[in-house]
């Protein structure tokens, strides 16, 4: 197969994603914080609007808004009888319907939603590329520095503490390159599906890991199969890139509980 | 009260003085004062919502008292042993592994400071788990391997709480005797939490018993003849425990079955039920 000049791209920004979504979705999976991850990135409709209201780049304003929900959200518990799931439930909707009205509203605009809700991996140009490696090579050395400690924070939090690790500073920062991975991805899959890079990677790669380390890297690796798999699908039968690369994961997570 | 036979106050590791801890207004543990000494173990007993947990966590260090200090001798290692520990199955973790999360200084996984995590997990009678992962190993299993991590720093002081939570009644024997093995062994200070009034009774120094505040505090002997403990526990449990506390050449289990005390307790914590 000959790849066209954009199919390279699309590759080289998703296979990026992947690698470091991969890592922070078994986070997410050990801490079971799919919903949370859910949440952030229906906020990021928001952050687009606000991009273009106040005339920075829309990716800008995604950055701003999803950190600034994941550092509102991370201090939220279960209010008034209602558990956690159920309120990052309402936030999600409530954010993404209020993203929905505002950019319907902004005057003389005209928003590509189909683009920011299930991704448009196929337009990424060369600088998005570029930035998309560069966050991630961030985001990965980053985690790499606080992998110990966030790993003995999810084990059990108070131990933790005891053993001397930072674990408010330790969460807070894995919340952060959260949230960034979340601006990245919607640029991949989709506000809409962005929690399935995170989640369905890690799940697929659980049943064959023995070790943390283990599942962190095959969930990087299943994700960037996936991104190739659905990409290829998408340029042999036109289908759309973002839902056939969750597809991708998807099958490869169901070949998962087989093999098992 | 019997308190004669307690070191002097260099000895002393772990203290809370005065502490009162608040939970949205209302006080759950106040007035509590607390000493664990080297090689001293010390009892907290209680009805649930006592503030037992509550007052363990305020010495950690885990909540801070809204009055009253907490002070440690510079320089403490604790070793902590938390309540009912569950790892999430999504999480590929060997007992080994988990050990090691605990071995001190922080960098990636692998560069760390070579402790013998095989060592301490024989030392607990779990060595055969080592490779295990820390979802399948059984209630007293996973008590053992949370005392190996506690020891894993070389702690002064244990703070365990409920140690044989989740452990079927041979194997709790087993674990105190466990306990008291270790105390002897490495002297350190032990605070515990516990249910379990019989092996309190026969097997601790010192009793803390707590209902929001201290009811009253000593020697297991006294604390069971004191006013407050009977009107806590009831008039027949506290005269039973008195009687054991009497017989200090040996003591019932909670099947009835005659257990040697103290003094023997050392050489027998070799066998190994795992």
């Amino acid at each position: 197969m000959i790849m066209d000049d954009f199919m390279t791209r699309a590759a080289l920004a998703g296979i990026a994603v992947a690698l470091v979504a991969g890592p922070l979705g078994a986070f997410v999976v050990w801490r079971r914080m799919a919903y949370f991850g859910g949440a952030l990135s229906h906020t990021a409709l928001l952050g687009v609007a606000l991009g273009f209201l106040t005339g920075v780049q829309p990716e800008l304003g995604v950055a701003f808004v999803v950190i600034a929900a994941a550092m509102m959200l991370s201090g939220l518990h279960g209010v008034r009888g209602l558990s956690l799931d159920t309120l990052l439930g309402i936030v999600a909707h409530a954010a993404l319907a209020l993203g929905l009205i505002v950019t319907a509203m902004l005057e003389g605009v005209r928003i590509d939603l189909m683009g920011y809700l299930f991704g448009d991996i196929l337009a990424v140009g060369w600088e998005d590329v570029a930035l998309i490696w560069a966050g991630t090579v961030l985001i990965l050395l980053l985690l790499r520095h606080v992998w110990h400690s966030l790993l003995s924070a999810t084990v059990h939090a108070d131990l933790a503490r005891v053993e001397g690790v930072n674990v408010g500073r330790t969460e807070f920062m894995y919340t952060m390159l959260l949230a960034v991975v979340v601006a990245l991805a919607m640029k991949v899959v989709g506000i809409l599906l962005v929690t399935s890079l995170l989640v369905i990677p890690a799940a697929a790669a659980r049943s064959s890991a023995r070790t943390p380390e283990a599942m962190a890297f095959a969930a990087a690796v299943l994700g960037a199969v996936s991104v190739g798999a659905g990409l290829w699908a998408s340029y042999t039968y036109d289908a759309p890139a973002g839902p056939a690369i969750v597809v991708a994961a998807s099958l490869l997570f169901v070949v998962s509980l087989i093999k098992r | 009260m019997a308190d004669q036979q307690r070191h002097k106050s260099e000895d002393t590791l772990l203290e809370a003085r005065g502490v009162e801890v608040r939970f949205k207004g209302h006080a759950v543990l106040s007035g509590a004062n607390v000493v664990v000494r080297a090689g001293e173990i010390v009892t907290l007993i209680g009805p649930n919502g006592a503030g037992k947990t509550t007052l363990v966590r305020a010495m950690l260090g885990l909540v801070k008292p809204d009055s009253g200090t907490v002070t440690r001798r510079s320089g403490l290692s604790i070793g902590y042993m938390p309540q009912r520990v569950v790892i999430n199955p999504a999480l590929p973790l060997t007992v080994k592994r988990f050990l090691q999360l605990g071995v001190p200084g922080k960098m990636f996984g692998f560069s760390k400071k070579v402790v013998d995590v095989a060592a301490i997990l024989d030392e607990v009678g779990a060595a055969h788990v080592a490779t295990s992962p820390m979802q399948s190993i059984s209630g007293g299993e996973m008590q053992r391997v949370m005392l190996a991590r506690a020891l894993l720093r070389e702690p002064d002081v244990l703070v365990l709480d409920e140690p044989v939570q989740g452990v079927d009644i041979t194997g709790q024997a087993e674990l105190y005797r466990l306990i008291h093995g270790i105390r002897k062994r490495r002297g350190v200070g032990v605070l515990m939490v516990s249910h379990d009034l019989h092996v309190v009774m026969a097997q601790t120094d010192h009793v803390v018993c707590l209902n929001r505040h201290v009811c009253c505090a000593g020697h297991p002997e006294a604390v069971s003849r004191h006013p407050e403990f009977v009107a806590l526990f009831g008039d027949e449990v506290a005269s039973a425990l008195a009687v054991y506390a009497h017989h200090h050449d040996h003591h019932h289990d909670l099947e009835g079955h005659v257990v040697e005390n103290e003094h023997q307790h050392g050489e027998g914590c070799d066998h190994d039920h795992g």
